[in-house]
């Protein structure tokens, strides 16, 4: 019994060990690739590289999902805002959601899920075909290669990508608000600007964004480069990207939302 | 794909990605209508303001004129200190204008309203509007109606 207990405990303290470590090694990572960045005005094609794969290749799902997103919550907020009478609100219900929560986390989701994973299985197969050991064996640093390109693209990325898919979706909330359910124009854009305020709202919003991105792409280009160096390891770490980011974005994002909106 | 091809679809994120951020800040939030900077500030003190908030619109014959830009407590007069915002394109209220409380529609958000006076000189930043009506608060009608009626049954 005694022995079971004390093999339990060392498996406890076996992986809080272990995951200190990873959160040791992961800020290491974020630091050098930081100190890289500045050497990304000698790459700058391979930046224009990156922003293609990190950020135009995922327009496309950003667009889609926005203006989805935009005509859903049209569509419920009107079933239960014309029971007040409080219908002309709509904008103002789109736009604030939108910009303020939907925008930057539903886009760090979607990011990690198609650029975020991409990235991992990149780097990691790098590992894998030993590109990288190879690099450092011609006294190139893959830091400045291979991880800021990518960190930067994604840092890049991520806000323009939030504000697309709000700019999107509240284009969609148009769409169904005024041409479906037939709410007034005019009401639905002036609820809207006299409500929405560029500081408070809009420009949290973007900071949450950048804030996202950061996070997102940082466990992306770290599990890739920490991955084990075999087929199931990448596997592994490109799961691992997804699974993390959602954790840390959504629990990024309540702690930014207490402090950006909770003080009123 | 070849180089180019690739620039210019970057090119295009970039500049799609900050036509976004544009549209989000003229077109969706209030930078295209006044803001702290543009207007003047004149005060009004209330016994009561109810529910009304800072950022509540100001109003003249039901067109917008301003803002509300703060609300606090005169610890001399306990009266509600009310500080307005006032588009400067209105810069010839009269000074003896007065300001009420009121709502929109039964249940809506309240605003300040502004009813003009008569005279020649009009009000100027830091000035204070002397006549002002308190906001209408929904349990106090009820409580008042309630005891006349009470009162009158005797």
């Amino acid at each position: 019994m005694l022995n079971k207990t004390s093999r339990w405990l060392q498996g406890v303290g076996q992986r809080s060990i272990k995951s200190v470590r990873r959160l040791g090694v992961g800020n290491i990572f974020l630091m050098h690739a930081f100190i890289a960045l500045p050497s990304i005005r000698k790459e700058f094609p391979l930046l224009i590289k990156q922003l293609y794969a990190v950020g135009v290749l995922t327009v496309q799902i950003i667009a889609v999902s926005g203006i989805t997103v935009g005509m859903v919550l049209a569509l419920q907020g009107y079933n239960t805002l014309i029971d007040f009478g409080a219908e002309d609100s709509l904008g103002q219900l789109v736009a604030l959601s939108l910009v303020r929560e939907m925008g930057p986390v539903l886009t760090a989701l979607l990011f990690a899920g198609r650029a975020g994973s991409a990235l991992t299985a990149e780097i990691g197969l790098m590992k894998v075909t030993e590109q990288l050991p190879a690099m450092e064996m011609m006294a190139v640093d893959p830091y400045k290669k291979v991880i800021a390109p990518r960190f930067l693209a994604g840092l890049i990325s991520m806000p323009l990508l939030a504000a697309i898919f709000s700019a999107v979706g509240i284009a969609g909330g148009y769409l169904v608000g005024v041409g479906l359910l037939g709410i007034d124009g005019g009401a639905f854009w002036s609820q809207m600007t006299s409500k929405v305020d560029l500081y408070d709202d809009v420009l949290n919003g973007v900071i949450k964004s950048i804030i996202f991105g950061l996070v997102a792409t940082w466990i992306a280009i770290y599990e890739g480069y920490e991955a084990n160096p075999t087929t199931e390891g990448v596997s592994r770490a490109t799961t691992r990207t997804v699974v993390h980011t959602a954790f840390a974005v959504l629990g990024l994002d309540f702690i930014l939302t207490a402090l950006m909106f909770g003080g009123e | 794909m070849d180089k180019s091809r690739i620039e210019i679809a970057v090119g295009a994120f970039v500049v799609a990605g900050i036509a976004a951020l544009f549209m989000l800040s003229m077109k969706v939030s209030n930078l295209s209508g006044f803001s702290e900077r543009s207007g003047y500030q004149i005060s009004v003190n209330f016994e009561n303001i109810g529910g009304l908030k800072v950022r509540a619109p100001v109003m003249m014959a039901g067109v917008r004129i301003g803002e509300v830009a703060k609300i606090e407590l005169s610890t001399e007069t306990f009266e509600a200190k009310v500080v307005l915002i006032i588009d400067k394109k209105y810069n010839q209220l009269p000074k003896d204008t007065s300001a009420g409380i009121y709502t929109s529609g039964l249940l809506g958000e309240q605003y300040v309203s502004l009813e003009p006076g008569g005279e020649e000189v009009s009000l100027k930043q830091g000035d204070v509007i002397q006549l002002s009506q308190s906001a209408m608060v929904l349990e106090q009608v009820l409580g008042q109606f309630i005891f006349s009626k009470a009162a009158g049954d005797e």
